[in-house]
């Protein structure tokens, strides 16, 4: 049977243009704003002012000293711990703190083990600090890392 | 003259596919935006070390101030000296204080310039232990190398 006048199927296209332009600039958006996360973290360092009614010190409780000289130009020139002088090699410092320290690794407790006063020069840049404070803190050992001295704090800023 | 009708053939492109790129793409982007970057500051490249690892929670109470290559120290985008820091540090203890909370349990996180003098850094420690802080947290980029 031959059928007369079949109206052709009408097809309704959603207009894609807007939509489009709403996403291209969402994504112009985020691709500008994209920033690669970089890994941050913190050496802690309690420093409660010191009060003036300490009395009589322990000699046994005085801390590691560890003295940072630099030059002019903030480069770091000794590093001395305990009157002992490392050069600036921060490897040496580190098996001197191991000696120093040895097996008495600190326990869970935060608060416990050795300290270690950290006396610099003014202009010594403060990466050698960071440097020194990661040579004492401790080392890895694969993925683990083995904790040295953990309370760290700073004697009076030198002028 | 007779005139035929010619009919324009529209070539239309199937869009599908770029529409499903580029929303994968923005999910992507979505995904991965860090809006804790607030904290950076340009001015500021930190040192390395490869003993530190990202905090598994967040410090309570936290008090950010960058030092900058100069000296100059940035808190709460403000530009603050040594001489007027506590000016700045009152205004963060006010808010501390006001949620109950005592200058010793309030966190101060460091984020100083690799270059800076270390003694910047020292005076920044004496002015807030002037205002009774005592915790601080020397901020360092991962070193994974």
């Amino acid at each position: 049977m031959k059928v007369r006048n079949r109206q052709e199927a009408v097809k309704h296209e959603v207009n894609m243009t807007s939509m489009i332009d709403i996403v291209f600039l969402l994504l112009v958006f985020f691709v500008m704003t994209f920033k690669i996360v970089e890994m941050e973290g913190d050496f802690s360092v309690r420093m409660p002012l010191a009060s003036d009614e300490s009395g009589a010190v322990d000699d046994t409780e005085l801390p590691i000293k560890l003295r940072l000289r630099a030059d002019d130009s903030g480069m770091l020139t000794s590093i001395q711990l305990n009157e002992i002088s490392l050069g600036v090699d921060f490897a040496s410092l580190q098996n001197t703190v191991i000696g120093l320290v040895g097996s008495a690794v600190p326990g869970d407790d935060a608060g416990e083990g050795p300290e270690i006063e950290i006396d610099t020069d003014f202009h010594l840049r403060y990466e050698h600090v960071i440097e020194s404070i990661t040579a004492v803190s401790g080392y890895k050992e694969g993925d683990q890392t083995v904790k040295l001295i953990e309370k760290i704090k700073f004697a009076k800023p030198r002028r | 003259m007779q005139v035929k009708s010619r009919k324009v053939d529209l070539a239309e492109g199937d869009l599908t596919p770029m529409i499903d790129m580029v929303f994968q793409l923005i999910a992507f982007f979505m995904v991965l935006i860090n809006f804790a970057q607030t904290e950076a500051n340009d001015r500021v490249v930190l040192p390395q070390s490869v003993l530190v690892k990202p905090p598994e929670e967040a410090l309570q109470f936290p008090i950010v101030l960058h030092v900058t290559q100069d000296g100059a120290i940035i808190l709460g985008g403000d530009s603050y000296t040594v001489d007027n820091l506590r000016i700045g540090l009152s205004r963060e203890l006010a808010v501390i204080r006001a949620e109950g909370k005592s200058p010793a349990d309030a966190n101060v996180i460091i984020r100083a310039h690799k270059d800076t003098a270390a003694g910047d850094v020292q005076e920044v420690i004496r002015v807030a232990q002037d205002q009774e802080l005592e915790r601080f947290a020397l901020r360092v980029k991962e070193d994974r190398s």
